[in-house]
């Protein structure tokens, strides 16, 4: 099988980027591991405000509504970018398998 | 002129009686009935021919015909051996160990005579 | 305004819709084209199932009575998606890799295969899906009423509709939950029918939150204003209520049937939890922007005391817009319609493969039933189960009168499913985690619910007031909203924080307390660990080389040449440009079959799995594959038994070969001694007759001599030929013994005189004859015959100068031995060990026999019972006879 000696040496070049990969990787699954917690946490936040006691000193619930959807959103968004990070790191990950699959 | 044959033979009557058949020939016999110092017999005996039996003891005719054949001067000694194994394997032993002819008992006393004048001319000529 | 006949009409052609989506979906997905209906969005979609009708109608009427507080049902599931990475991916992999076909075939799996979970989890979920299942008929119900009041003609009527309602759900899910039996439990048509409901319901709502906030409210800033100004226009919720809920909500998202159907069990492809992460959460956020606004306004426009359950409905129509409210009314339809058909799928698995299989296959046991005939079973079971759910809900429905608000049935029913939790979670990630744990978990958060919150929330009939305020038998601690005596909570919260806390305890406790089956830790190390155990399923373009690795895998197998030519014939089948055939169901069916045929099926199942289906070797596969090689090793045993059996009749025909050989050999040299011994002799007859004949002039000294000499050796050949016969005898044990009683001294007497008569030899016999006197029986002749051959020995070969045979005679333990001893010097020691032997002679000397007087001896000594030996080291040669004592006594 000439194809994979002739792989062999390129596959041996970017073993520092390769380094590099999986270190952000990592960090991409830390990040993954802590959005619920970061969730649980804004979601949580207005139960500190104070409860209405009197009409004057409560918040509106037009802010509230802004504030939970805000959270909601931004939750969303980070869930999107780390989506699209993790299919990135996967296709690259499973055209490596592939690619380890031709060595013997 | 001497000839003088050697009989190497361990059964005194068999011995006895070529000794007899010989000494009428006009041959002088000498007899030895022991295989283990047959070899310094012959050298010291130096005769024209030697008959030697198979079944020796202390050691046997084939091995005493295989040492003697690898000794100096000794290849073309006139052997004659007698055995009262009559076996082919024993006659091919005989043969590569060097025999000149091979008699199985019991023999008439006209081959052996046959067999010892044959030896003779044969060694004298060459 | 539109008419019931209308709604009517568009419902039915809204049914006839689903049914033509689903029947499609289900034909392309058998056709194997439609690769769409795998897709990301599908399955973000069909996860909407999460709102159901009460979501649906019920948020608006909880933000109406509440707030902001219906927004927790949605934060739930929303932060159960972002974890998705570390808890839902584990979930969705758990239940690929071990073939799980609902959530109690999830927790049975994990628990050592315990049917008893599985049927323990299965009646939770009936018990809360029930009420659920007539949640949703009461919902389509209210909101055809809504209609029905406005439509003046007055046809409607609610018991019967509701029933048709009913039916129509349950033929549905029958006709495309239970066509067929996929070993992953996927139904196309059903998921790609829900997902069509979930953009409908979700079109319906948002259109409607336009309508109000754009047409009614005219634009978001007085909106804004008009929410401010409304009664529930301040952020006023309970902590322990909005903690609680979305809790729950996050719980029952997990645990509930239908949720997992969809989520885990018509899952195809991991990857799609990527984009349900960000997808799902943003429907949620869609479904509940708009929920506050209809809540609001409705509360200003409708009067008092209208349902704020059905404001969804009743604020399109209240302002004449007919078609909006036609719209909304398919929506909730829609909401409903698609729980109801997953739940009763859902839960008809569960009843089938955990309640009536076990039952029917006990029932069956024995009868060696046929495969073809347990799926027919199963389908039977699944549509009448979904047929007697949807009667339960119906009655139910009848029975409850429809009359309690729809968001509490729903968290009743939250609670209710949410104790699963425990052992679901531990189960994934606590490999301590036992069955014994699970199911004491698992019942006391049961029996904490039905006492706290569902039979409470019956009503009186069931559970009295009396209970309710001073506890059961009075006892204060334990009353039903108030257990240890803390009150003035939440009933709600109560019992989801009780009932939980203790299950999680008493889960802990009995796990950390049990022991759990092998089976059980096999499958706890399965689940925990399912990321080390199970290959990331690979999309659509890992085909090939899947194909490829099969390929490597079938070389292994069958070897090179039969593989290769398999794929090609496969590839060429196929139409392929390619040498590899693509990994079809075909396919991989056919290689299963022709790779079990040399590993056995379940192993050729789990290597294929193993490369192909992302799946994981499940325990059944492990024990399947493990039968087989216990039966492989039973075969493998048996052959090697078999072959230890041929080596073994191997080395005894080699050994037989052997004595076969050494004993023609022996023959060989045998009868060459023979030959030796009997030519000896004769050469010297015929030499010396030939003298006597030939020659002229002998003596008559000579003449005599020689005549002599013929004598002796025809003696010796006659001797010789006597020995031989002798010998032959003795060792064929043909021999006849003649017993009979003499005294040792007669027998020595006879045996020395006949041996010592005519000879010249001056061997001097010494004996003790007072130690003679032993009385004998045994063959004399034989034993004389001995003693003479040993005299005789000594006196031909005793080399002393006056030789002297001392004979003596003992008895020694019940043996008579006697001694011969010459004082000549003997036999060397190189010899001894051969005197015994045939032809056997010592030194050179001729004059006795052909060496077969010892030999006779022996073999006679053996006749007698006794033995003869040579004893060495007593100066002279030693003979010792031994005759055994016994022998004479038994003979006298």
């Amino acid at each position: 099988m000439s194809e994979s000696e002739d792989r062999k040496p390129q596959r041996a070049r970017p073993s520092l980027f390769l380094e590099r990969q999986s270190y952000r990787r990592r960090r991409l699954m830390d990040a993954a591991r802590l959005l619920p917690i970061l969730g649980a946490a804004l979601i949580a936040l207005p139960l500190l405000w104070p409860n209405q006691t009197s009409p004057e000193d409560g918040v509106p619930l037009s802010s509230a509504m802004l504030y939970i959807f805000a959270c909601w959103v931004l939750l969303i968004a980070v869930s999107l970018v780390f989506g699209f990070a993790a299919r990135r790191m996967s296709a690259r990950d499973d055209s490596e398998a592939e690619s380890d699959r031709w060595l013997p | 002129m001497s000839r003088k044959v050697l009989l190497i033979e361990d059964e005194p009557n068999i011995a006895e009686a070529i000794r007899f058949l010989l000494t009428r020939e006009g041959w002088q016999v000498e007899t030895h009935a022991e295989g283990s110092d047959a070899i310094q017999v012959i050298q010291g005996a130096n005769p024209d021919l030697v008959i030697l039996d198979v079944m020796l003891p202390g050691k046997s005719g084939m091995e005493i015909l295989r040492d003697l054949r690898g000794l100096e001067g000794m290849q073309n000694l006139p052997v004659l051996m007698l055995t009262a194994r009559g076996q082919t394997r024993d006659r091919e032993m005989a043969e590569n160990a060097g025999v000149s002819r091979f008699m199985t008992k019991p023999f008439s006393n006209a081959e052996v005579l046959t067999a010892v004048r044959d030896l003779h001319a044969q060694a004298t000529r060459s | 305004m539109a008419t019931l006949n209308v709604l009517i009409l568009v419902c039915l052609g809204y049914v006839v819709l689903l049914f033509g989506v689903a029947f499609a979906a289900d034909r392309m997905a058998a056709a194997g084209r439609g690769a769409w209906l795998r897709s990301p969005l599908i399955y973000t979609l069909s996860l909407s199932i999460y709102c159901t009708a009460w979501t649906f109608y019920g948020a608006v009427g909880n933000a109406a009575r509440s707030g902001l507080e219906f927004v927790t049902i949605y934060l739930g599931p929303t932060l159960v998606m972002l974890s998705w990475w570390w808890g839902l991916r584990k979930l969705v992999r758990v239940g690929r890799s071990q073939r799980v076909t609902s959530i109690a075939d999830l927790i049975s799996s994990r628990y050592g295969k315990s049917n008893t979970l599985a049927i323990c989890v299965t009646i939770l979920a009936v018990l809360g899906g029930t009420p659920y299942i007539a949640l949703q008929l009461q919902s389509i119900t209210l909101s055809f009423s809504i209609f029905a009041e406005a439509d003046p003609s007055g046809l409607y009527r609610e018991g019967s509709s509701v029933f048709w309602v009913a039916a129509g759900l349950a033929m549905f899910a029958i006709l495309f939950g239970t066509r067929n039996l996929d070993a992953n439990e996927r139904h196309h048509g059903v998921v790609t029918a829900i997902a069509l409901e979930s953009v409908v319901k979700l079109f319906a709502l948002i259109a409607v939150g336009i309508f109000v906030v754009w047409g009614v409210a005219g634009g978001i800033g007085p909106m804004m204003e008009r929410i401010d100004a409304s009664e529930i226009g301040q952020w006023n919720v309970d902590a322990g209520r909005w903690t609680t809920f979305i809790f729950l909500s996050a719980a029952a998202f997990i645990c509930l049937p239908r949720m997992f159907q969809v989520m885990v069990v018509e899952n195809a492809d991991e990857g799609h939890l990527r984009t349900a992460a960000w997808a799902f959460p943003l429907y949620l956020l869609l479904m509940s922007l708009f929920v506050v606004p209809i809540a609001v306004v409705g509360l200003d426009l409708l009067p008092e005391g209208s349902n704020p359950d059905l404001f969804v409905l009743t604020v399109p129509l209240s302002q004449g817009n007919d078609w909006l409210a036609m719209l909304s009314f398919i929506g909730g339809f829609s909401s409903a319609t698609s729980m109801v058909i997953v739940t009763a799928m859902a839960l008809s698995t569960m009843v089938s493969n955990h309640l009536v299989m076990p039952i029917w296959l006990s029932t069956q046991e024995g009868s060696g039933s046929v495969s073809g005939d347990v799926r027919n079973v199963v389908l039977v079971a699944r549509r009448v189960s979904i047929a007697v759910i949807m009667a339960m809900g119906y009655y139910y429905y009848r029975l409850s009168g429809g009359g309690a608000a729809l968001a509490s049935i729903g968290l009743v029913a939250f609670a209710g499913i949410s104790q699963i939790l425990p052992a679901l979670v531990g189960g994934l990630f606590w490999r301590g985690a036992t069955r014994t744990g699970a199911l004491v978990g698992l019942t006391v958060g049961f029996v904490l619910w039905i006492y706290t919150l569902l039979l409470p929330g019956m009503g009186g009939a069931i559970m009295p007031d009396t209970v309710l305020q001073n506890g059961p038998f009075g006892w204060g601690w334990l009353r039903p909203q108030a257990l240890f005596g803390i009150e003035g909570m939440d009933p709600m919260v109560h019992t989801v924080m009780w009932s939980l806390s203790l299950n999680t305890f008493a889960f802990c406790a009995a796990s950390l307390l049990s022991f759990p089956s092998p089976l059980e830790r096999l499958q706890g190390a399965q689940f925990v660990n399912v990321f080390d155990h199970s290959v990331a399923p690979r999309g659509w373009s890992g085909s090939v080389a899947q194909s490829e690795d099969l390929m490597i895998m079938t070389q292994r197998i069958l070897g090179a040449g039969p593989a290769q030519e398999f794929f090609q014939a496969e590839a060429h089948a196929q139409g392929g440009r390619t040498s590899l055939p693509e990994p079809t169901p075909g396919f991989l069916e056919r290689l299963e079959r022709e790779l079990s045929g040399s590993v056995g099926a379940a192993t050729a199942h789990a290597m294929i799995g193993q490369i192909v289906g992302g799946s994981s070797v499940s325990v059944e596969d492990l024990l399947a594959v493990a039968d087989e090689s216990a039966q492989m090793l039973e075969y493998s045993s048996q052959l090697e038994a078999k072959s230890a059996e041929l080596s073994r009749t191997a080395r005894q025909l080699r050994e037989a070969n052997t004595k076969l050989t050494q004993i023609s050999e022996q023959k060989d040299s045998f009868l060459s001694q023979v030959s030796h011994e009997l030519r000896t002799p004769m050469t010297s007859i015929r030499a010396f007759s030939e003298i006597m004949r030939d020659s002229d002039g002998l003596t008559p000294e000579e003449q005599t001599r020689y005549a002599a000499i013929i004598h002796d050796e025809a003696l010796r050949l006659t001797r010789l030929l006597d020995d031989l016969l002798d010998l032959s005898v003795l060792e064929s044990g043909r021999v006849n013994l003649n017993m009979s009683g003499e005294s040792l001294s007669a027998v020595l007497d006879r045996a020395v005189s006949s041996a010592l008569a005519g000879s010249r030899s001056t061997l001097t016999v010494r004996r003790a004859r007072q130690s003679e006197r032993i009385p004998l029986h045994t063959d004399l002749d034989r034993l004389g015959q001995v003693f003479i051959n040993l005299i005789s020995n000594a006196q031909k070969y005793c080399d002393a100068e006056d030789p002297v045979l001392t004979i003596s005679a003992h008895d020694v333990g019940g043996q008579v031995v006697i001694d011969f001893t010459d004082n000549g010097s003997g036999i060397p020691p190189e010899a001894q060990s051969m005197v015994f032997e045939k032809f056997a002679r010592v030194g050179g000397d001729k004059a006795g026999g052909a060496g077969l007087g010892l030999a006779i001896c022996r073999e006679i000594m053996q006749r007698l019972g006794g033995e003869i030996t040579y004893l060495p080291g007593q100066g002279g040669a030693a003979f010792r006879v031994r005759l055994p004592m016994a022998y004479q006594q038994a003979a006298q």
